[in-house]
């Protein structure tokens, strides 16, 4: 917090950047309207805001990925011109995306010497690793150079992402959600790091985010942004959470959560026995893993994404063969298939619907209707389809589940985010639900879809399902589950009830297989 | 951000319905002006080719157009030329919906059309037309729908890439023709060209009444539309949207998806396979080389253009029949080669890929844009 102070008497490396009046319109979209944000030098600035807010368009804008419609940018007070990405890297600006860039089969040296604009055609290779090696001396974090960046956890991965700019010489560097694939441990050390580079004045740092804490512990200043526009910010300490989160959300209605209902001792429902299976590369992804979950339970599965969560996810929804193991529903049998499906009652709600769970292209009553279309109203004699109930269906889904949408045949690509998370709720969970597969349901969705699929999820388990939850966000298990699992290299390497542990212990296990 | 959304909570009414059907028209107007634009496109270009080789663009489409439908002669011309097209274009359009790209619809053409013809060999002469002719028609349908059933086999089991696999089999389709007519199953009747015993005029498909054009252009409209039942008013067509939309979607619900490819790629095939039926039994009389007429290739232009809709591929073949019936005309009248009318096909083919990308980029299509 002094480092700004300090920056107006000595000349230091971090460059301060200003937007003055940044404005995009994207045909009838206007995505940011008169947007003025100050970052001072040596300081590192948190961007808050919700999903569709404008976060990535106007930080697009400040990269010369977009051409603002109006408005202009500052860098170190004068005013600069970035037509084209390359002109944001003549000015020493850089930007470390959410996911990675690098090359996984190259090693990190070499990583970073390719990524140089001057690389030239033929490498001296020992003269370019001498100075880097020079280079990392300076550094304060460290990442092992000789090893190819596949066989690097993903904490250090991020790291190497932003000695990147560093070794690039970026002086302003935007970092997009810069944890989201971190344990709780490794995104402390890490924004502690950069906390330091800032205060040193060797770098400034806008990051966006959208975790209340990782502002308040290591942000300088914050700016909010809600559709489109600057809604609020300051100074970290002068501002409080609930006034970050209210600019944050507005006046949007937010539903009740339901409570948690007590239930007596109820029987297993899903039972998970010795299931492993491989990734798409061959290499197992999940190993062993043994799990029961009772009937108006919900077991949350927390752990840093890539630890064989997905692979676990998409073994039990059909989208991934089971190399060995076997999965048991009310004791009998189960594999996923349509019809042991409907027997059993078994539903799922995954992250990112349009890849997972919808079908982009095909209208809201054709999506809503993916679990019911083979069956009457809908279907006839076992293969002739009717439309009018399938809309009929939707009309009443669409109405009961709150779900924005001009009419029923729009593509369902065409909803926004959270919406078509609500279609995808409504049609797995209108029924009679015994057990839930949930993964990651809430990722990249507006606070009022949070709360209301939380909701539904909590419900259904208090009406007696068994629910699996898989989320990478800890918050969202500590709210919801009844009882927590780690995953770690594919397996499961801790299994607790909620109330006997804690965010460290289960921060500590998620780290286990690095 | 834009609040044109309205939402459907207050029971959907007549708002939602008038939404519903702009919302539908201006889709439809879509995908008619597109295409439409794109055939407009190529067809300036190639007349800019036309005028480099000095010729005039507009003599070539005058011909065109006398060529293909300016008299009822060249109108009969065109529809012979036509029901081929709309059987071969259904091969592509029906595992389009899966998202295949099946491109061998020549091979099971001609293997339909060889099947057709060898099983009739041991019952000419013993059983009546009315034996023969449904027993032609199903071996073509057999064959050709195996043919393509195995692509889509072994882009399921194997992972082996659909367009390629089908092409490749195009080549085996035309080997194993050859192998039999020029060797086991070649008639002594004909010593100039090597083919198959004729079937006979008894054996063969008469003409609708009228028209001058065989009944496998009834046969290719009838089929068109099932196509179009099937896909649309059918589960099974509705799991195979589902399967060509988002396969990660379908799998989740847990629908079949190598079934449903299998099932698909059979379907298309048996469509081919008819188009080699009535190949024989309504215009060669016998299987032999000419089977292989490029019918099946012209038929990916046609599904590409009507976008694999089946209701848009009999007006779509007409006018590619149209432009098989002319190249004659267009030859002997502007000293063009054959081919020219290829270049043609080949420019619309190229023009129509390009403007998929055009989809959804014209506001005055997207009422109901929202991001």
């Amino acid at each position: 917090m002094t480092a700004s102070a300090a920056a107006t008497l000595a000349p230091i490396p971090a460059l301060g950047v200003e937007t003055i009046g940044m404005t995009k319109i994207f045909g009838p979209l206007v995505a940011l309207e008169d947007v003025s944000i100050r970052v001072e030098p040596g300081t590192l600035h948190a961007l808050l805001g919700e999903n569709g807010a404008g976060k990535s368009t106007l930080v697009k804008c400040m990269m010369g990925f977009y051409q603002p419609t109006r408005g202009e940018m500052r860098v170190d007070g004068h005013e600069a011109l970035v037509k084209n990405p390359r002109d944001a890297m003549r000015l020493k600006l850089g930007m470390v995306y959410q996911h990675f860039t690098l090359v996984p089969s190259l090693t990190a040296a070499e990583n970073l010497i390719v990524s140089r604009p001057d690389c030239p055609a033929v490498i001296d290779w020992r003269a370019e690793t001498r100075t880097l090696e020079a280079f990392m001396a300076t550094m304060p974090f460290w990442v092992p150079l000789d090893v190819p960046v596949a066989s690097l956890s993903a904490g250090e991965k991020q790291k190497l992402e932003i000695l990147k700019q560093l070794y690039l010489d970026r002086r302003f560097v935007i970092l997009d959600e810069p944890t989201s694939v971190l344990t709780p441990d490794e995104a402390d050390e890490m924004l502690g790091l950069l906390k330091g580079m800032t205060t040193r004045g060797e770098l400034t740092i806008l990051m966006i985010t959208h975790k209340f804490r990782e502002v308040t512990a290591y942000a300088d200043a914050v700016s909010i942004l809600r559709r489109g526009r600057l809604v609020g910010g300051g100074r970290v300490g002068e501002i409080s959470v609930a006034e970050m989160a209210r600019a944050m959300i507005g006046d949007t209605e937010i539903r009740e959560r339901s409570a948690r209902a007590v239930h007596e001792a109820r029987p297993t429902v899903l039972e998970l026995a010795a299931l492993y299976a491989s990734d798409d590369a061959g290499l197992p992804a999940l190993t062993s893993v043994d799990l029961k979950v009772k009937a108006g339970e919900i077991v949350g599965i927390a752990g840093v994404s890539g630890n064989g969560q997905s692979a676990l996810i998409e073994v039990l929804s059909g989208q991934r063969d089971l190399d060995d193991g076997r999965i048991f529903v009310h004791g009998q049998p189960f594999e996923p298939v349509r019809d042991e499906m409907d027997r059993l009652k078994v539903f799922s709600l995954q992250e990112e619907p349009l890849r997972n769970s919808a079908v982009p292209r095909m209208s809201v009553a054709e999506n809503m209707a993916l679990r019911t279309f083979d069956k009457p109203p809908i279907s006839s004699l076992g293969w002739w389809l009717s439309p009018h109930p399938m809309r009929e269906a939707a009309r009443e889904l669409i109405a009961r589940y709150r779900v924005k949408t001009p009419s029923t045949d729009t593509p369902i690509e065409n909803l926004s985010g959270g919406n078509v998370q609500r279609a995808v709720l409504a049609r797995e969970l209108s029924g009679d639900v015994d057990v839930l597969i949930v993964a990651n349901p809430c990722f990249g969705l507006d606070f009022a879809s949070v709360a209301e699929i939380r909701t539904q999820i909590m419900e259904q388990r208090n009406r007696g399902a068994a629910v699996l939850l898989v989320s990478e966000d800890l918050d969202e298990i500590l709210e919801l589950a009844d009882r927590v699992a780690v995953m770690s290299g594919g397996r499961i390497t801790l299994m607790s009830p909620i109330g006997e542990t804690d965010r460290a212990s289960i921060g500590h296990a998620m780290a286990g297989g690095h | 951000m834009s609040e044109t959304t309205t939402s459907l909570e207050a029971g959907g009414g007549v708002g939602g319905l008038t939404v519903d059907r702009l919302a539908g028209l201006l889709r439809a107007a879509e995908a008619i002006v597109i295409p439409i634009g794109a055939v407009v496109v190529s067809a300036a270009i190639f007349s800019l080719f036309l005028l480099a080789l000095g010729k005039s663009p507009v003599t070539f489409f005058d011909l065109l157009w006398r060529g293909g439908y300016g008299s009822a002669f060249s109108w009969q011309n065109t529809l012979v030329r036509t029901a081929p097209l709309i059987f071969t274009a259904l091969c592509v359009a029906v595992p389009a919906r899966l998202g295949l790209v099946i491109i061998g619809g020549e091979g099971a053409l001609v293997l339909g059309g060889f099947a057709a013809a060898v099983v009739a060999l041991p019952l000419l002469g013993h059983a009546p037309p009315w034996v023969v002719m449904p027993a032609m028609f199903l071996a073509a349908m057999l064959a050709g729908s195996v043919w393509i059933a195995i692509v889509g086999a072994l882009r399921h089991h194997r992972g082996v890439n659909e367009t390629i696999a089908s092409l490749l089999m195009f080549y085996i389709a035309v080997a194993i023709l050859n192998f039999f007519v020029e060797g086991a199953l070649r008639s002594p009747v004909d010593p100039n060209k090597p083919s198959t015993t004729p079937i006979g005029p008894t054996n063969m498909v008469g003409e609708i009444p009228g028209l001058g054009v065989h009944w496998g252009l009834a046969f290719g409209v009838v089929l068109a539309i099932l196509c179009h039942v099937l896909m649309t008013r059918t589960t099974f067509g509705f799991a195979a949207r589902v399967a060509g939309g988002n396969v990660r979607a379908a799998r989740a619900q847990g629908l079949p998806v190598g079934r449903l490819i299998v099932i698909s790629c059979a379907l298309a095939g048996a469509s081919a396979g008819i188009a080699g039926y009535f190949e024989v039994a309504a215009i060669l009389g016998k299987a032999n080389a000419s089977l292989a007429a490029g019918y099946g290739f012209t038929g990916i232009l046609v599904s590409f253009l009507a976008r694999h809709n089946p209701l848009a591929i009999p007006p779509v073949a007409v006018l590619f029949g149209g432009l098989a019936a002319a190249g004659g005309l267009i030859q002997r009248r502007m000293g063009l080669p054959d081919a020219t009318v290829q270049v043609l096909q080949g420019l619309i083919f190229v023009v129509i890929l390009i403007s998929e990308t055009l989809y959804g980029r014209f506001a005055i299509f997207d009422r109901e844009a929202k991001r």
